[in-house]
């Protein structure tokens, strides 16, 4: 935690200073409760460990940090039965969560951000004519409206203060924050979900009581669990499909983990050209995927040292359709496919498989191109050693409009800058290596295939 | 299509006749409720989901239809629909539902429809003529277990019959079918139940604003479970479509792992693997030529089995490591290791089969050999074989694997024999027996089908 900014510290402190006043404050001028002491007090115990039970036991989406929880139906049913006060005392509790991992700052930001959040939604409420406290047969349907301005505002607080936050973490954060956008509209829908539980626990409370609670927790447990699997699978899907990837390239020494990087690099420029979170999850894989195709070339044709014939050009210039051919039963979005398809065409027009020119090249191709060729020139090739970063953006550059768009290659170069680029490290090929290792490179720039003049 | 599938439909639709033909006779009770049920019925269909394993699921249009089948109140007044007009109800929505998906093309999922009306009716045809007695009204914990248990017994009618047409189609064992069933059902089982309680509940006080809002707690549940249900079945087609690198490879014949993955999962089910490891073997299956790729020459011909053991062996580890590297198919991975492995070690076969100890030196053993699997089938293919030799779904790849190397795509019933003929000699150490039994049945079911 020690590598946080100032202005996040900053930003931290502000939000906990906030939710320590207004606690202090609402405490103070909180005279007169609608209901008995001790049965808010109860209200207030039960809706605090089903908070800290949600909490507890939250669903990670590919990180810790942005681990996320069902507590809000707790925060809500406090809003409804226990007022803003009560609300925001049950944000509190969070300081007690039972996450492991958890560091002191993370816990106090994460209870000042619910304390917050939940007596912004407890005021809304009241200031929109909602009754506190437990609802009656007459309560319905006239708190309805209240209550669903109410769990809009939970959420805006909620993650507005925590995208805050989020903004202000260092770049592997805001990679991962990146990510978080994918599940951002299941996030939205869930929040939806866990609202109209709240309000649900209130209803049901004055016919069954505790028991509302617990009823009311099962399809949540459950759409949990089915979240919990989802990103384990999804885990692992992307966990296996880079084993793959990686067996397809062990065929070749110096392309190892090059299916990686460009999925990385491809991705990295997605998001500086601002594409749809969706998006960059496919061309990610696209990116991964995108040289599977190379293993219908025969090893010799790849490890030739002389100039190529034109069947075995023709041969090497063949493999993005048969990578389409592999990966075309996949349901994956189209785009992902014409990426990879047409990952080899030139702006000019004078690449393949089709020749495509300009705008006609799809836009996944056009990225992926850009992030294959960067790739392939910082890392060792058998004809020459790895180029310095700024050697092969200089190279991108002399390329750029006739091999690359103009418009990725100042958008990789400005992404490159801010997010940086690990270099292959292998240098040396060990001497027992049993795979080959190609004498030319077909993504290298630079170094044109040769060909035999055909006379 | 199957005697199992039709008995249902048989038995759904003479029970929705007749719902229907009563209700129509007796008019509808409270029309409003109905059709403010019926619509949210007609929603979930819509929303259908499919759960892994090919299957399909509709937890709103399910909660909707218990819902009305348990609702003792709506808004303060009693509600006092029969158990037939439930399930006219239940009946008309779905259809109304599943309209659109005829419509965009889609199967209508008839066998699907049938089984949760038949679940809902029978909670009706319970629930029904109680819900007028006192006892339930004043006192909601009875209430709330008799409902309970409704639900939970409805969910396993349901699920029984499920399974049932399951073993029926898929030629699985109606047991082990049963609990693929329940395992995949639980969880949405219990959050259509819970739900489906809290509509009754919930209705007596909010009226028919309870259904809207009882809907969206479902839905999130449904987002999450159709995410899940979309990366398992992306990640079954993207292991698929790579598997066939090794084809386009030029390292296996063309179409060789999946044809292998088919026969594999064939005959795994009809040894009575569950749906987990039938998935696992699968995978396996799928991926069992991938150490090829780090060969640097596809080996001439390419058929594993020609090749001498130590090829084999190689191409073996090298697949378990590829695939190990994903560090979550570990046991694909032990899988795909062992699958070069004799079922028996030689020298250690000291059972019964002492008669078979010549069995590669002629024909002659071949009588033995096919009575043989009968009695030492079951014994060897138990779930938990942990014990000596190689695990099962390597047993089942490698036969899988040999019989397809000399048979190839070809349909030809001869070449089958012929295949099934030289496997059965080598049951003494090389094949499993119980495996290379199921496998001729697998493939004796395929041919005269194709013919």
């Amino acid at each position: 935690m020690g590598r946080l900014s100032r202005a996040a510290w900053l930003y931290m402190a502000a939000v906990l200073t906030a939710a320590a006043v207004l606690l202090a404050c609402s405490i103070y001028l909180h005279r007169r409760l609608d209901l008995g002491v001790s049965r808010w007090i109860l209200i207030l115990l039960v809706l605090a460990i089903l908070f800290l039970v949600c909490d507890s036991t939250p669903t990670t989406l590919t990180s810790r940090q942005s681990a996320w929880s069902a507590s809000s139906s707790a925060t809500l049913a406090a809003v409804v039965m226990l007022g803003p006060l009560g609300a925001a005392l049950v944000g509190v509790t969070s300081l007690l969560s039972m996450r492991r991992g958890l560091y002191v700052a993370q816990r106090a930001f994460n209870a000042a951000m619910y304390t917050l959040s939940a007596f912004a939604a407890g005021q809304t409420y009241l200031t929109l004519g909602g009754t506190v406290g437990v609802p009656q047969k007459s309560s319905f349907p006239g708190i309805i409206a209240p209550f669903a301005a109410a769990a809009a505002v939970h959420v805006v607080v909620n993650h507005g203060l925590l995208s805050g936050m989020l903004l202000l973490l260092p770049p592997p954060e805001s990679a991962r924050r990146a990510r978080l956008g994918v599940h951002l509209p299941l996030l939205l829908v869930s929040d939806l979900g866990f609202a109209t539980l709240g309000l649900l626990i209130a209803a049901l409370w004055s016919l069954v009581s505790i028991f509302a609670a617990v009823l009311v927790l099962i399809p949540l447990f459950v759409a949990r669990w089915a979240i919990g699997q989802f990103a384990a699978q999804e885990r692992a899907y992307d966990a296996t499909m880079a084993a793959l990837c990686q067996a397809v390239e062990t065929k070749d020494f110096y392309t190892r983990g090059h299916s990686e990087r460009v999925s990385r690099g491809a991705a990295m420029l997605a998001r500086q050209v601002g594409m749809h979170a969706e998006r960059v999850e496919a061309i990610r894989y696209a990116g991964m995927l995108h040289d599977v195709g190379k293993l219908g070339v025969p090893t010799k044709v790849l490890q030739k040292t002389g100039p190529l014939s034109e069947e075995e050009l023709a041969a090497i210039q063949l493999h993005p359709m048969r990578g389409l051919e592999i990966v075309r039963q996949i349901g994956f979005l189209e785009e992902a496919l014409a990426g990879i398809m047409h990952h080899h065409e030139r702006v000019d027009g004078k690449g393949y498989p089709l020749g495509l020119a300009g705008d006609e090249i799809p836009e996944f191709a056009r990225v992926i191109a850009v992030a294959d060729a960067f790739d392939s020139m910082t890392s060792t090739r058998s004809y020459r050693g790895a180029r310095r970063i700024d050697e092969a953006i200089a190279e991108l550059r002399k390329w750029s409009g006739t091999q690359f768009d103009p418009v990725l290659v100042d958008a990789f170069v400005r992404a490159l800058d801010r997010e940086g680029w690990d270099r292959p490290d292998t240098t040396v090929v060990p001497p027992g290596f049993a795979g080959g290792m190609s004498a030319q490179d077909h993504d290298d720039p630079t170094a044109p295939l040769r060909v035999v003049e055909s006379r | 299509m199957d005697p199992g599938q039709l008995l249902l439909l048989a038995a759904a639709g003479m029970l929705l006749v007749a719902a229907v033909a009563q209700t129509a006779a007796l008019g509808l009770t409270q029309p409003r409720d109905a059709v403010a049920f019926g619509a949210l019925i007609a929603f979930g269909e819509l929303l259908r989901l499919s759960l892994p394993g090919d299957r399909e699921a509709a937890p709103i249009g399910s909660a909707g239809g218990l819902g009305y089948a348990l609702v003792l109140q709506i808004g303060f007044v009693p509600a006092r629909q029969p158990a037939m007009q439930v399930i006219a109800v239940t009946a008309v929505g779905m259809t109304v539902g599943a309209l659109p998906h005829l419509a965009a093309g889609r199967p209508a999922g008839v066998a699907g429809m049938a089984s949760r009306l038949l679940a809902v009716a029978f909670v009706a045809f319970v629930f029904r003529p109680l819900s007028g007695l006192a006892m339930l009204s004043m006192h909601v914990w009875v209430a709330l277990t008799v409902m309970a248990g409704l639900v939970v017994a409805g969910w396993f009618a349901e699920c029984l019959i499920r399974a049932l047409i399951r073993a029926d189609a898929l030629r699985a064992r109606f047991r082990v079918a049963l609990v693929d069933e329940i395992r995949v059902q639980w969880q949405l089982g219990a959050a259509v139940g819970a739900s489906a309680m809290l509509i009754a509940l919930a209705a007596d006080e909010m009226g028919l604003v309870a259904l809207a809002i009882l809907i969206a707690p479902l839905l999130v549940t449904q987002v999450a479970f159709r995410r899940y249900a979309g990366i398992r079945s992306t990640y079954l087609q993207t292991v698929r479509a790579l598997a066939r690198v090794t084809e386009v490879g030029g390292y296996v014949e063309d179409g060789h792992s999946h044809r292998v993955g088919r026969l594999a999962v064939a005959v795994g089910r009809e040894l009575g693997m569950n749906e987990p490891d039938l998935l696992e073997l699968e995978y396996a299956a799928l991926m069992h030529d991938i150490g090829q790729l780090s060969l640097p020459d596809p080996i001439p011909g390419g058929a594993t089995v020609l090749v001498s053991p130590e090829d084999q062996r190689r191409i073996a580890e090298l697949g378990a490591s590829v695939i190990e590297q994903a560090g979550v198919l570990d046991r694909v991975a032990e899988i795909v290791r062992c699958q070069d492995r004799p079922w028996r070690s030689t020298g250690s076969g000291s059972t019964g089969s002492g008669s078979t100890g010549s069995g590669s030196t002629g024909p002659g053993s071949t009588g033995p050999g096919s009575t043989g699997p009968g009695s030492t089938g079951p014994g060897s293919t138990g779930p938990g074989s942990t014990g000596p030799g190689p695990p099962v779904g390597s047993r089942i790849i490698r036969a899988a694997n040999a019989f397809d190397d000399l048979v190839g795509g070809s349909t030809d019933r001869d070449r089958t024999t012929a295949a099934l003929e030289r496997l059965r000699l080598d049951t003494a150490t090389q094949y499993d027996p119980g495996v290379v039994e199921a496998l001729s049945k697998v493939a004796g079911r395929r041919h005269p089908a194709r013919m």
